[in-house]
């Protein structure tokens, strides 16, 4: 089974990246597929590289970069909702003239229609969110 | 056509869990994650409903999240089942949608 995955919560706000990202690879373990996580509101902010826990925790955007590395997950981040938190990639940095970008490895910044699309693609679409 | 609710914050601090369970329908499940797991203890202001929904829905509980807060599946009202993730994604798979009540 295809599913499609939204992430509407920050990393470390209360509990939603987690929960996303340990029901997404019990997805992959359970032998289905994942079509795309997108990540709106401020869940975009799972998204920046800058992210620096303390050692002892669980740094919660290498897990989502490693875990699209190992499995070609699409990680999307909604642009609207990421130029109003400071995420950038290099062309969007440019557009904006902005000194540089922080959008971490795996992510790429896109639209609503690909939220959209996964609605329509995925059998099972599941939102964690607060 | 059975929908499966997500509810992830706890009946005592927001109205989430009140607006599913008045949204259910028969055949229904609910699983209560994050700080929603403290909804299915044992005597509290919410136990005598959920007993009763139980006739019509499956309720359900994430084992990792009840862990995480120190309760215990005995601590449980009767009936409500303990799944971890992979139990979380077979009912989101059995089930025709999920709906999260956020």
């Amino acid at each position: 089974m295809r599913f499609g995955i939204v992430v509407n919560e920050g990393p470390y706000t209360h509990q939603a990246s987690d929960t996303a990202y340990h029901f997404t690879k019990a997805v992959l373990a359970g032998g289905h597929e994942v079509f795309r996580v997108f990540f709106y509101h401020d869940g975009v902010n799972n998204g920046t590289r800058y992210t620096v826990p303390p050692q002892d925790d669980r740094n919660l955007q290498k897990l989502w970069s490693e875990l699209a590395e190992q499995h070609g997950i699409d990680l999307v981040v909604c642009i609207a909702a990421a130029q109003r938190r400071g995420i950038l990639d290099e062309s969007e940095a440019r557009r904006h003239g902005k000194s540089g970008d922080n959008i971490a490895p795996g992510f790429r910044i896109s639209g609503l229609g690909q939220l959209i699309e996964a609605g329509i693609e995925a059998d099972r679409l599941v939102v964690f969110g607060d | 056509m059975p929908t499966l609710h997500t509810v992830n914050k706890s009946p005592f601090e927001r109205s989430a869990m009140a607006s599913c369970l008045n949204h259910v329908t028969d055949g229904d499940s609910v699983l209560m994650i994050e700080d929603a797991v403290v909804g299915a203890r044992k005597g509290t202001a919410l136990a005598d409903d959920l007993r009763d929904r139980q006739r019509t829905c499956a309720l359900y509980v994430l084992g990792p999240d009840l862990v995480a807060r120190g309760l215990k599946p005995d601590d449980l009202i009767e009936g409500i089942t303990v799944v971890d993730y992979a139990g979380f994604v077979d009912l989101a798979a059995r089930n025709m949608r999920v709906c999260a009540w956020l």
